[in-house]
């Protein structure tokens, strides 16, 4: 089997460019994350993970791979099912006909992750481009290497229940209409980008990060819970969702490739402008873990001013960038 | 980030993997490259751990002491919660309650501590009891 496995910094946006080159297109992953518009922030209070609210850098589970069905005027399948074995069963036969498929499986009941790394998150993807004996041959796109997985450790991991369950889901692409990312999805990308940052919702965008500033700022600072949340604000931007080195960074990423791209050279500028507030955001990630780890006293409030400072941040560069584009 | 900020600072959690990052090269080009993590996430990660793992050894001792069931251990031991061991094993969370005391899981049918043993990954056997002092 000649698939080429790539190293990613998020499971999605990894599986899928991982998946899309497999098929010809020359995808990376941030041309892969700009081009589905999943940048974003959520604070979403009444979806709670291990008794935290959600806090979300990015879109929803399968957005990326949804949102790249357009440009590429491309088909996919969606599969779940009702039994691990059918699951099982379907997933062997794709296999035995050469397919490279997309898995959507929890992380915890994963083996080959670090036992630090295993929580209970339903969201995780991951491509199998073989089996050999009772092992799976897994391309996690968040590892440097293939790995493996045996048979029975996948099953469990596909059906695991629970907040996001994946119900086994599969998918593969059916048809790809082009190869080419054109200007205009470029643009359209963009903007729907700004929209989402710049929403008028509470929740989402630079008003989800202020909503969230507010709650944060009355949290008591003796209280563990408010050490357990600031730890959790953290983890959500550097780890769960596998988000690794930080959305800001690849989408930064994406930013400089579609100033060449799409012709449009401005945004070389703004790809600057949002690495330096990828930078903010993990000067943030230290002071709260600081807190955290008792070297600086838990400031609820200092936490919330650093926050409401990211949106200003933020706020600014998306209404710019949408100026910016013609 | 330029690409020498990179952090490379061996964060414990990763268990020897290397994470891919987004950073800026020599000549200004976003490339992606392996970090073996940084402080701020090493902190929130253990800590995490470290509550589930106190969490758990409560419960050990609560049930040594006779005023927890077993079903507690293993549920935190498992890194869950009433909330998601109740999605996972189909009761509704006030049973899953209940049967972190003694005398109602004692009281459990042999079907039930296999719905139990299923969620939790674990044989019936092993859920019945806690691990040896």
């Amino acid at each position: 089997m000649s698939f080429q496995h790539q190293h990613a910094a998020h499971c999605e946006s990894g599986v899928i460019s991982n998946l899309l080159r497999h098929h010809g297109v020359p995808m990376t992953e941030s041309l892969a994350f700009g081009l589905s518009s999943a940048l974003s922030f959520a604070y979403i209070p009444f979806v709670k993970i291990s008794g935290l609210p959600l806090i979300a850098y990015r879109m929803p589970p399968k957005s990326i791979i949804k949102g790249l069905m357009g440009p590429l005027a491309a088909r996919f399948r969606f599969e779940t099912f009702r039994s691990a074995a059918a699951g099982q069963q379907r997933l062997d036969g794709l296999l035995a006909a050469g397919k490279v498929v997309g898995l959507q499986t929890s992380v915890y009941w994963l083996p080959y992750f670090p036992p630090d790394m295993r929580f209970h998150f339903n969201a995780h993807n991951l491509l199998v481009y073989g089996k050999s004996g009772d092992e799976y041959l897994i391309s996690d796109p968040v590892f440097e290497e293939p790995v493996r997985c045996a048979s029975a450790d996948l099953a469990r991991a596909r059906f695991a229940k629970g907040v996001l369950a994946p119900k086994g889901l599969l998918y593969f692409p059916e048809a790809i209409g082009r190869q080419d990312v054109t200007p205009a999805a470029v643009r359209k990308a963009i903007l729907k980008t700004c929209r989402t940052m710049l929403a008028p919702v509470p929740i989402a965008g630079v008003r989800g990060m202020r909503l969230l500033a507010n709650k944060v700022a009355k949290l008591p600072p003796a209280d563990a819970h408010t050490t357990a949340f600031i730890g959790h604000i953290v983890r959500m931007q550097e780890e769960i969702g596998t988000g690794g080195a930080g959305f800001r960074f690849i989408y930064a990423a994406f930013l400089q490739e579609a100033a060449t791209l799409a012709q449009m050279p401005q945004l070389s500028a703004f790809s600057d402008r949002l690495t330096a507030i990828g930078d903010t955001w993990r000067a943030f990630a230290l002071k709260a873990a600081r807190m955290v780890k008792g070297r600086e006293p838990v400031d609820p409030v200092a936490i919330a001013s650093k926050l409401r400072d990211l949106a200003a941040l933020e706020e600014a560069f998306f209404r710019d960038l949408k100026a910016a584009l013609p | 980030m330029d690409i020498d900020a990179v952090p490379q600072e061996g964060n414990a959690t990763l268990g020897g993997h290397r994470k891919a990052m987004y950073a800026r090269d020599a000549e200004g080009r976003i490339v992606i490259a392996p970090s073996r993590g940084w402080e701020a996430e090493e902190i929130v990660t253990s800590h995490a751990v470290d509550t589930l793992q106190a969490q758990a050894a409560d419960a050990l001792a609560q049930v040594r002491a006779g005023t927890a069931s077993p079903l507690a251990y293993w549920m935190y031991a498992c890194r869950m919660d009433v909330a998601l061991l109740s999605q996972t094993s189909g009761f509704w969370q006030w049973r899953v309650r209940r049967h972190l005391r003694p005398a109602h899981f004692a009281r459990l049918s042999a079907s039930q501590l296999a719905r139990y043993a299923e969620a939790l990954g674990k044989t019936v056997d092993e859920i019945r009891q806690v691990p040896a002092a």
